[in-house]
């Protein structure tokens, strides 16, 4: 028998509800407007707005920037975050207590105090250039999340079939990619999603990190603003959200999204 | 060999934060120690500017008070969520999720259409005849606080609802049975339960209003200025790197002496652990 529950708390959660999705909603009536200006309820409908984000020439290189800088960092992290998250499990007796806190570090330590320490000490004080300090910041923001997925797909693997391939005389990286890789599969394509989205998403730390010709799209967004109240922005936020809907989808279909809700 | 098995795995990673986390972060926070004016100079002239310390002030009212709005309603919120019949409960758990997965420049960004001087909050306000001229909303502190509630109430939900989910309902019937009514079984039973998780909602919530950056600065501006926006400033636009340093120090330190505290309340706290 399910628990009853006060019609005021429902109520009160429609409106939440209301509250959280109603400004999305907004944005996407804006981005159809036909005007000039920003406006809702949407006057005429027309997609010219999307057609100008391309017409722009900083929204189309800040587009590209964004997904190089997204699918690198996002790959490097799997690359690098993989193996830490099998260690840690895997030989736990030989690595330091330390270690796990140090991967928690990025969370804790403000995105914005470590896109100013990069800026700082990485692209002023050494020249490194600024395409790979932004890939080394978003490398380290999301860490983490890899990590955090991995271990946690980690922690329900049998280490003993991985064992068994190993005396039958499987080579070390071939029990790899077909005895550790296949199990841990759904957990690496979270920690994907999840990396993915995070860094497309950056601006603490990207805000730093942009130079002559370097830009991110959120970055790019937050200039834009300040000089025009256009719908493009407007056309723009719908297209992340597209992605975000896209993203959404495979989570669902690979997972089931209650998923996130861990 | 296989003694260092775990370390060669683990180095990658580990190296990659060490040196390009904790050493930058390490180095920032080092050069307001070593300036001209003696180790504490910078600390000083911060807490000695009466404007700086109305910021560091404003950003600990306006996240304390996001972060109590977001308990109140994310806790509400995810309790209902929590008891939702399983199809119900998905579709709420999108709803929640979409947001949340959505960047903070465009949540952010909704506000201004909403909040803004022609925006549809004061269009609609004017239609209706209550009101004549549009209001100032954008650029207060209250404008600021509603789009972050906004930001961060998605989170709170979606750490709530694991927690509250975990509260067997023969729990709450007990409860009733035992002759407490609704508002007892909340208080007595529900609420000492959920303690762990608000304690980890209301770090993460804090944590991220205090450093936010993007909500602060569209919907605030020069009139808001947070720790965030002002340590952008000092950086970007007058170039005050030891003075930056400094903001980004103070950060630091709150943050993590808030999540150490709320770690060691969580393990006090926690009614399940003896």
């Amino acid at each position: 028998m399910p628990t009853k529950i006060h019609p005021a708390l429902i109520g009160f959660t429609v409106l939440v509800f209301f509250f959280l999705v109603g400004p999305l909603v907004i944005v996407l009536g804006s981005a159809l407007s036909d005007t000039t200006y920003l406006t809702f309820p949407p006057q005429g409908i027309s997609l010219r707005w999307f057609q100008n984000i391309f017409e722009i020439d900083a929204f189309r290189r800040t587009i590209l920037t964004s997904l190089q800088v997204a699918v690198i960092s996002t790959f490097v992290a799997l690359l690098i975050g993989i193996p830490a998250s099998y260690a840690m499990s895997r030989y736990r007796i030989q690595l330091p207590g330390w270690l796990s806190t140090l991967f928690v570090l990025p969370v804790l330590v403000p995105e914005l105090v470590l896109g100013f320490s990069l800026l700082k000490n990485l692209a002023f004080q050494f020249n490194a250039p600024i395409f790979l300090s932004l890939i080394i910041g978003h490398t380290i923001l999301i860490l983490p999340y890899v990590i955090r997925v991995i271990s946690a797909s980690l922690a329900s693997f049998d280490f003993s079939i991985e064992e068994a391939a190993i005396s039958l005389g499987s080579p070390p990286l071939k029990t790899f990619f077909t005895v550790l890789l296949p199990n841990v599969r759904s957990g690496v394509i979270a920690a994907f999603i999840l990396a993915f989205i995070t860094s497309v998403n950056d601006v603490s730390i990207s805000i730093f990190l942009t130079g002559p010709g370097i830009s991110t799209l959120p970055i790019q967004l937050l200039a834009h603003m300040e000089q025009f109240f256009d719908p493009t922005v407007a056309s723009v936020s719908v297209l992340l959200m597209v992605l975000t809907v896209a993203v959404m989808a495979i989570v669902e279909r690979t997972l089931g999204l209650t998923f996130l809700a861990k | 060999m296989k003694r260092f098995a775990g370390w060669t795995l683990a180095s990658p990673a580990t190296l990659l934060v060490l040196l390009g986390l904790v050493a930058p972060v390490a180095a920032t926070i080092y050069t307001t120690f070593g300036t001209p004016g003696g180790p504490f100079a910078p600390y000083l002239a911060f807490f000695g500017s009466g404007f700086r310390r109305t910021v560091l002030l404003r950003t600990i009212n306006v996240s304390l008070a996001v972060t109590a709005i977001a308990l109140f309603v994310g806790f509400i919120t995810a309790y209902v969520v929590s008891r939702a019949p399983g199809w119900l409960k998905s579709i709420l758990i999108i709803a929640a999720v979409f947001p949340l997965l959505t960047g903070v420049v465009v949540r952010s960004f909704a506000w201004l259409i909403i909040l803004g001087k022609n925006g549809i909050l004061n269009s609609t306000l004017i239609n209706l005849g209550l009101i004549t001229e549009p209001f100032q909303m954008l650029y207060t502190q209250g404008s600021v606080i509603v789009a972050m509630v906004y930001l961060f109430v998605p989170l709170m939900v979606l750490t709530l609802v694991g927690v509250l989910e975990a509260i067997p309902d023969d729990l709450i019937q007990a409860s009733a049975s035992l002759g407490a009514n609704s508002w007892a079984t909340f208080t007595q039973v529900i609420l000492p339960l959920a303690v762990p998780g608000l304690i980890v909602g209301a770090v993460l919530v804090f944590t991220g209003s205090f450093t936010s950056y993007a909500t602060p600065q569209l919907l605030g501006g020069e009139q808001v200025m947070m720790m965030g926006t002002l340590m952008y400033q000092q950086a970007m636009v007058t170039f005050d790197w030891v003075s930056a340093s400094t903001i980004a120090a103070i950060m630091v330190v709150i943050t993590i002496a808030i999540v150490m505290a709320m770690n060691a309340a969580a393990r006090r706290l926690n009614p399940m652990t003896v």
